[in-house]
């Protein structure tokens, strides 16, 4: 992984590159992260995946994550991968919370990483995240019809109460 | 057979032969004769015994080429990751085990590796090289009901029982050594959840001597049937750039050439001990990918020989009495470990605020869990970045434009399991 000086580098080489990408940067159980403006993502995988002596090509993962109550409350995390230094780095994008009714938005990076297809997807069935420029954003694990977002942390979890003798008052009739 | 039939059947079996002009050739010359031919589109699934689940493919065929592919999944979608925000950390173990059904080793072990990495829990020797023999052997589990239902598909019968009986046998071992041959939650946070039984070690070393001679076995069937290696051989093809941009790993990378195993690149538990090969292959095509996960089931017995070997002595499980449940026998002299046995049962350990990626190798390729934690006994995420899942995009690549009879290879080669895709 990138150690402290290197990752402070690539901040810094990123904010030249295009102003404000990176919002922070972290080390968290051996892992480097550099938090990034949602609005910059694809300059910021782009540089990463392209840079002579960055070229982290490969995307092991993406997936989004809730962050409810901190915000901004959501996170969409790349973890991308240098395959011949065994290095990974994450990059996260920070999405504020939009107001009611509307979805969080990012631009799509399946031009970039082919294999964000079916994971871009996954975090919009899941989160409602819009990724802009898809090719086909749909529901890809929920049916097509379902309503809601399952996984955001605000969602109930749902099921039925097991039924004891202390909770019987509290579903009458239970046994129909 | 006689000797005389068996140089025969090879001699016609020569690659070129084989493969000859290939499907699009074959139908522009097709479609010379039958202009008019339409595209039509096809379910395949999600009820098909070729689709090794309950997968659905929207295929546009024309005459029998496939133009376009879609899969479609969800069906066996039972919101596992919802879930396990639901559940204290050791009772997420059993959860994410019944995902990848056929590899439930490697989910509690990515998932109790991400855990770990949380507390900065070592786990003890002994429980790193323990982890590995039941990997392993879970890779060979894998691995025989791959190539038993693979073959079935291409229409080798036999295969299928063959394989199944050595798969009894490692489901025997798992009976011996967890108490159960499937989901066996075996893998606890900081260790193993027991020490191997008496007997376990002699009859692991048995298994372990008949193994390769049961290889070759298979190969001598597979090898010589001029049915599978014309189905297998030259089909299914892609470049390693495309599949490296689709994010495809394990053995489906390697059969294209590319040496990338996570075992290797990046050790964790016994593997950096340990001595083994990464078999790669050449042309990157069906046969190539059952050459490749045979080869490998050769490396994981060399594998799990070498752990039994320098098996070191000493605990199974790390001695945190903060994460890790208390001996049995302590309970009823120690007031302490009955206290922490009845924290960690009803409570459940605590991990400190922070997020964490783990990925090891499991038999489709990189397994990734990510684990964000809140500070409380539950994880606020839990994440599975599973190989079958991001593997199937490769599938419309290796179909389009091929027959519909090798789509059928192609998904069977592609081993997606929909357990995990679907999760």
């Amino acid at each position: 992984l990138p150690d402290a000086p290197g990752l402070e580098l690539i901040a810094q080489e990123l904010n030249e590159t295009s102003s404000d990408s990176v919002l922070g940067t972290y080390h968290e159980h051996g892992q480097a992260c550099l938090v990034v403006n949602p609005d910059r993502i694809l300059d910021v995988l782009g540089w990463l995946k392209e840079t002579p002596g960055q070229e982290y090509r490969f995307l092991a993962s993406l997936h989004a994550a809730d962050y409810l109550p901190a915000e901004p409350r959501f996170g969409v995390h790349y973890e991308l991968l240098n395959m011949p230094r065994v290095e990974r780095l994450r990059v996260k994008a920070a999405l504020a919370s939009p107001p009611d009714g509307e979805l969080p938005e990012l631009d799509s990076c399946v031009e970039l990483f082919p294999t964000a297809e079916f994971q871009e997807r996954e975090a919009y069935d899941f989160f409602g995240i819009v990724f802009r420029g898809h090719p086909d954003l749909r529901r890809i694990l929920m049916p097509e019809d379902y309503v809601g977002w399952p996984q955001r942390r605000d969602y109930p979890i749902g099921g039925e109460p097991v039924i004891f003798t202390y909770n019987e008052r509290e579903t009458p009739r239970w046994w129909e | 057979m006689s000797t005389v039939g068996r140089r025969e059947t090879l001699e016609r079996t020569e690659a070129d032969q084989v493969v000859g002009r290939s499907a699009v050739e074959r139908t522009e010359v097709e479609e010379q004769l039958e202009p008019e031919q339409e595209l039509m589109t096809i379910n395949v699934g999600p009820h098909h015994p070729a689709t090794h689940g309950v997968l659905r493919l929207v295929v546009e065929l024309q005459g029998e080429v496939v133009r376009d592919l879609k899969p479609v999944m969800g069906y066996v979608h039972t919101g596992i990751e919802k879930n396990c925000e639901d559940k204290a950390y050791w009772k997420v173990i059993p959860y994410v085990e019944r995902m990848d059904y056929l590899s439930y080793f490697f989910n509690m072990e990515v998932f109790c590796l991400a855990v770990e990495r949380l507390l900065d829990l070592e786990v003890p020797p002994r429980a790193a090289y323990l982890r590995t023999i039941h990997m392993e052997l879970n890779r060979l589990h894998s691995h025989l009901v791959w190539l038993g239902t693979s073959a079935l598909d291409l229409g080798a019968m036999s295969m299928f029982f063959y394989c199944f009986r050595e798969r009894d046998k490692v489901l025997d071992l798992f009976e011996m050594s967890t108490g159960q041959r499937m989901h066996t939650r075996y893998f606890q946070v900081g260790g193993v959840f027991e020490d191997i039984p008496p007997g376990f070690a002699a009859a692991l070393r048995r298994f372990c001597d008949e193994m390769p001679s049961r290889i070759d076995q298979y190969m001598a069937i597979l090898d010589q049937n001029e049915i599978f290696l014309r189905r297998t051989r030259g089909v299914g093809i892609v470049p390693r750039e495309r599949l490296l941009d689709l994010g495809v790993t394990g053995p489906l990378l390697r059969a294209a050439g590319e040496p990338w195993d996570l075992r290797k690149v990046a050790p964790y538990e016994a593997y950096g001990d340990l001595g083994f090969a990464i078999p790669v292959g050449t042309v990157g095509d069906g046969y190539d990918r059952y050459r490749v996960r045979l080869a490998e089931m050769r490396e994981s017995v060399r594998i799990i020989e070498q752990a039994l070997e320098g098996l070191p002595e000493g605990p199974w499980i790390a001695d945190d009495r903060k994460v890790v449940l208390p001996p049995r026998a302590e309970l009823s002299t120690s007031m302490e470990a009955l206290i922490h046995h009845f924290k960690l049962v009803t409570e459940g350990f605590r991990a400190p605020p922070g997020e964490v990626y783990v990925a090891i190798e499991s038999p489709r390729g990189e397994l990734g869990c990510f684990v964000l934690a809140d500070g409380s006994a539950k994880p606020a995420r839990v994440h599975f970045r599973d190989p079958s899942f991001v593997n199937l995009q490769a599938l419309r690549d290796m179909c389009l434009d091929g027959y519909v009879a090798d789509l059928i290879q192609n998904l069977a080669m592609l081993d997606p399991i929909l357990g995990g895709i679907d999760r």
